[in-house]
């Protein structure tokens, strides 16, 4: 099947690339632009693990096409960090010890940073349902709640809201 | 798992996807959100050779008012039915009911009239629509032509939609003032399909139901409208003897297909079970 041009933004980085219309959002990031963030789990919208952020939205990128991408602007876990500086997002995840394996925690990232944007000061069932479409297998949620929290209250701060 | 090759279109308006869609023929396939046919498509339950993206046109988004109904563009996403003013207003169950469908994610792209129009009676919005009365506008090369929930769901994946035709738009009658609403779903986990679903719509006056009806999710080859579930109400006060004898009545009319979400007693059993719960919310909402 003949390629088609898209023009996407990925991360503030602007992309001309050629995609196959069947190719799927995830493995264009991973395979064309090297941006192996987004992890490929279920591959049936279940996980999450392969959640990215396209036009302000959550989306996961398993089960949307590249092609549909076109004149979009998406946001992987790899956009997050400003200049080797972590996002307090991840600086939650890692203070309050968030992942084990690691494996859902792009998704989780991408979804909380979102999350967080939608709502700054979730309830922690906010944070429950808002996190409900991205499984983790290792650590029971609770440190991710927490994670979330940390990073809520830390962008809540004026001086974060500034930078 | 990568779906099999298919070439791409995105028009850009209804017109110029109703023309795609009599040139390219029974080759073609509608994408809306995405989520029932790219899985069915990776699985090769599914290999158009033709997608005709509709996420780029942007008349079949977004919620208005005319006259007395309201009405939802097709491609309107579940998220955005969440809590919209005008859904909220007129006719709240549909602004509700999404938060049990999916995950956040999925509702960012899954999409009412794709949910509809998908024919799959373990979808949500089926019974929601004939809990509502919602009539659906399909437009083709000859026009539109409105058909009513109650008879387009013909089996399971058939529906009244023809080969040439997109369902464009969802029309709903606004709820009388006074009108309890409520839609409940058991589902195993998040993102699950419901083992059974009931959606209730209910006026009462002087203590009795004046007004109702009954509508099930996945209990059977479509959804159900529950019209004997209903005249079990009708006139009546709401006792416990009334409520069992609706959910009875619910149940009688149930056919569901055994999976790991259990077997057919016990998913008939849980739709009786998500009448009696949906009656009792939805008369706590009336006033």
């Amino acid at each position: 099947m003949p390629k088609k041009i898209i023009n996407v933004t990925v991360n503030g980085r602007a992309h001309e690339e050629a995609v196959e219309p069947r190719t799927l959002l995830v493995h264009f990031l991973r395979e064309q632009l090297n941006l192996t963030g987004a992890h490929i789990g279920c591959e049936t919208s279940h996980c999450g693990a392969c959640t990215v952020d396209i036009d302000g939205r959550s989306v996961k990128s398993c089960t949307h096409l590249a092609v549909q991408c076109d004149g979009a602007e998406v946001l992987t876990v790899e956009g997050l960090a400003n200049a080797g500086v972590l996002h307090a997002v991840q600086e939650g995840f890692y203070k309050e010890h968030g992942l084990q394996c690691g494996f859902c925690t792009p998704g989780m990232l991408v979804r909380s940073y979102r999350l967080l944007i939608d709502n700054p000061n979730p309830s922690e069932e906010e944070i429950r349902a808002g996190i409900s479409g991205n499984l983790c297998r290792c650590t029971g949620y609770q440190n991710i709640v927490k994670a979330i929290q940390y990073a809520a209250k830390k962008l809540r701060e004026p001086q974060s809201a500034a930078a | 798992m990568i779906p099999p090759a298919f070439d791409y279109h995105a028009p850009r308006s209804v017109s110029e996807a109703v023309g795609l869609l009599g040139s390219l023929g029974a080759d073609a396939k509608l994408l809306a959100g995405g989520h029932s046919l790219l899985p069915m498509m990776k699985l090769r339950f599914a290999q158009p050779a033709h997608l005709i993206d509709l996420n780029r046109i942007a008349e079949l988004r977004g919620i208005c008012e005319d006259g007395g109904d309201v009405v939802i563009g097709a491609m309107t996403v579940e998220n955005d039915l969440i809590g919209n003013a005008i859904l909220q207003a007129k006719v709240p169950l549909l602004a509700e009911a999404p938060k049990l469908i999916a995950d956040p994610q999925v509702r960012n792209r899954g999409t009412i009239g794709g949910d509809i129009a998908h024919g799959d009676p373990a979808n949500d919005h089926p019974a929601l629509s004939l809990a509502v009365d919602a009539t659906f506008v399909l437009q083709g090369p000859k026009g539109t032509r409105q058909v009513k929930a109650g008879d387009f769901y013909l089996a399971t994946y058939m529906t009244a939609l023809a080969e040439d035709e997109i369902l464009v738009g969802i029309r709903v009658p606004a709820f009388a003032a006074g009108t309890g609403w409520a839609y409940e779903k058991l589902k195993r986990k998040t993102g699950d399909w419901a083992t059974a679903g009931a959606a209730v719509v209910l006026r009462m006056a002087g203590g009795n139901v004046t007004h109702a009806r009954i509508a099930l999710t996945n209990v059977a080859p479509t959804a159900l409208r529950a019209t004997d579930a209903e005249n079990a109400l009708i006139g009546q006060p709401l006792s416990d003897a009334t409520v069992d004898a609706a959910a009875q009545a619910a149940r009688a009319i149930c056919d569901p297909a055994e999976d790991l979400r259990g077997d057919r007693d016990y998913k008939t059993a849980m739709a009786g079970h998500m009448v009696k719960r949906a009656i009792r919310a939805a008369a706590a909402r009336c006033r």
